[in-house]
């Protein structure tokens, strides 16, 4: 691990040096929340923000993609994902687990070039939690509010200064030729360990079980009655998959040059909670009620993701929670799914 | 010869076809027509039955189609069973000869050939179910020598439904196979068994030890049919169904044909009935 030492004052002249090889996002303030948009300058955006709309995903899967354009005649295929280095600035550590498990997604068996041509054009700048960013976040609970991986960059606040993580060379990159950076002194590293210290206790858990035991607990609550409850208040608005990190369904559909000659082949977000997901042509519906519909999401988050590719699909950022109009969280879900199967085995106990 | 999955895979984009000839185009019904492709530059096709190929019209878009002819019999061409139900298919329906359509594929792990052989086999089709099993029916008559008996089960909506009507008049003559059909509503033409697929069972005795059962068909015909199978004591490990979903990408990812936590483009759309019985979803 090697850090690096910019003071604060710098970060504007910093943002001009990586803008002239760089598109810069980071979180701007929006309606009263923050959003990941381009800035230009350091006092558009904040890296103290409580969480964004959505998450960072949409640089890495856009709400709308075009994968191909094409003659209508079928002489002519193009692919022209050609996205521009983009630096993300303030991504919080919940949404660097989210992009990890998106890259195994995304890598594993035929690999998604479209995803992988944006990823790596992606420069990834974390930014180290202090405070919970809002009431429904719950990262200490899913382990996530800490990373040793993913980011290029990650930055620590210290007060007068930043200290710089650097994870990869590609963030090392962004460093140089930049004169305000700093080697790292034995005073910098007390002040960094002096605020990880401080920052844990801030984090209460949430869940009150240890996630490694998530997966289970779902895999036994599969016939619970708690699903229908769900169902029955869950408007199937699709909110909260749009706002998740680690969800990425999608549907693909084709558009029509208005000269009648060519077309392209798009792919746009998709919701498993939407009513007709699982429709097939002939009008059969394989998840026709809302309570299936809500289970499968909880099951993807908590089991189905982790079994597949090694980590849980629930970051604990909160965003879905949030959205949700009827107020469907997770934190609530598993909770109350974790009591009454307490409540059950109590039971089966008192009944021998 | 270079294969279809090795130019597909090898294209920039996963997502984008290869433009491949229509050579005809044969009405079944009033609503099944059956397509004869041509790949270009000699690629062969190379898939297992019940394999599917994600489909595309241009400036429509793509839909899955299972393979309705079998290896042994792709002369550089391929044949496609396709009912006209959506958007996809209703335009591929308003296709000519000559037309060209967009291929991407073969995806999906077909039926077990390998664990059919030296088996006695019951196959058994409700409606367009006879498409993708008319792949596995011809690889079994191609090599017929390693395989056991043969019985062919297919229940139909009428008579004016029935698909492939010449092979299956061929299929009945034949002293190696036995084809027993039935149609829920009869017409006047009509002096065969009616009733659905289930009745078709009390003239087959499979010796349970030997036998393999393939069973495609719409979802509401797989738990009568299986029942009966388990009932005749066929293992669950030798009951084979092929599941129909929505299928947007054909890779394991869009999420469309999940069923519990499988991909059905992916594991299946084969599956044997011991891997998805305990799946709520599955049937």
């Amino acid at each position: 691990m090697s850090y690096k030492i910019m003071p604060k004052s710098a970060l504007n002249d910093w943002v001009q040096h990586l803008r002239q090889k760089f598109t810069i996002v980071a979180p701007k303030p929006k309606h009263g929340q923050f959003v990941f948009g381009e800035v230009t300058d350091a006092s558009e955006f904040a890296l103290d923000y409580p969480s964004t709309v959505l998450p960072p995903k949409k640089y890495l899967v856009p709400t709308q993609e075009e994968l191909l354009s094409y003659s209508l005649d079928g002489s002519h295929f193009e692919m022209r994902t050609e996205p521009v280095p983009t630096v993300v600035l303030g991504v919080h550590t919940c949404d660097l687990h989210g992009i990890k498990l998106l890259d195994r997604i995304f890598s594993q068996g035929y690999t998604d070039t479209h995803y992988k041509t944006r990823r790596n054009s992606l420069y990834l700048v974390s930014y180290e939690c202090f405070e919970p960013c809002t009431e429904h976040s719950f990262c200490r609970s899913m382990g996530t509010l800490s990373a040793t991986d993913t980011f290029d960059l990650h930055i620590i606040n210290l007060g007068e200064d930043f200290a710089f993580e650097i994870g990869t060379q590609k963030g090392e990159s962004l460093l140089e030729g930049f004169q305000s950076i700093f080697n790292v002194t034995e005073v910098d590293i007390e002040r960094i360990n002096t605020v990880h210290q401080e920052k844990w206790q801030r984090f209460p858990y949430r869940l009150d079980f240890d996630v490694t035991e998530l997966a289970e607990l779902l895999t036994n609550s599969y016939t619970s009655t708690y699903w229908d409850e769900l169902g029955d208040i869950c408007l199937g608005c699709g909110m909260c998959t749009q706002v998740c990190p680690t969800c990425y369904c999608f549907d693909i559909h084709d558009e029509v040059d208005l000269t009648l000659d060519g077309g392209h082949r798009v792919r746009t977000w998709d919701s498993c909670q939407i009513r007709m997901f699982a429709t097939v042509a002939g009008g059969h519906n394989f998840r026709a009620e809302q309570a299936a519909r809500q289970r499968h999401r909880f099951m993807r988050k908590g089991k189905y993701q982790e079994d597949a590719y090694g980590l849980v699909g629930c970051t604990g950022c909160g965003r879905c929670a949030q959205a949700c109009l009827v107020d469907i969280t997770p934190v609530k879900t598993f909770n109350e799914l974790y009591k009454r199967r307490n409540n059950i085995a109590e039971k089966e106990t008192e009944a021998k | 010869m270079k294969t279809l999955t090795e130019v597909v895979t090898k294209s920039p984009s996963i997502y984008q076809p290869v433009p491949a000839r229509i050579v005809s185009i044969e009405e079944l019904t009033e609503t099944e027509k059956l397509f004869t492709v041509a790949l270009p530059g000699g690629l062969s096709l190379h898939h297992s039955p019940g394999q599917f190929l994600q489909i595309s019209v241009l400036g429509i878009g793509e839909a899955p189609i299972s393979i309705s002819s079998s290896p042994s019999r792709s002369y550089g061409t391929f044949e496609l069973c396709v009912r006209r139900v959506g958007d996809l298919t209703t335009a591929l329906h308003n296709l000519k000869r000559g037309d060209i359509i967009g291929v991407r594929g073969p995806f999906g792990r077909g039926f077990p050939v390998g664990r059919l052989r030296g088996k006695d086999l019951i196959f058994v089709a409700g409606g367009l179910g006879l498409a993708p099993l008319r792949s596995l029916i011809y690889e079994v008559l191609d090599q017929r020598g390693n395989y056991g008996q043969l019985s062919v089960l297919y229940g139909s909506r009428c008579p004016s439904d029935l698909l492939f009507k010449d092979e299956l008049a061929e299929w009945e003559k034949r002293d190696d196979m036995t084809l027993s059909i039935t149609v829920d509503h009869p017409d006047e033409t009509w002096f065969g068994e009616v009733g659905l697929v289930l009745n078709l069972f009390d003239d087959i005795y499979p010796n349970p030890r030997n036998a393999v059962a393939v069973v495609v068909g719409p979802p509401v015909m797989y738990p009568s049919v299986i029942e009966r199978l388990l009932s005749l004591q066929i293992p669950e490990g030798s009951i084979w169904l092929s599941f129909e979903r929505r299928m947007k990408c054909g890779v394991g990812r869009c999420g469309h044909c999940q069923l519990n936590h499988i991909y059905t483009c992916r594991e299946g759309p084969s599956f044997s009935y011991s891997e998805i019985k305990d799946l709520e979803e599955a049937l």
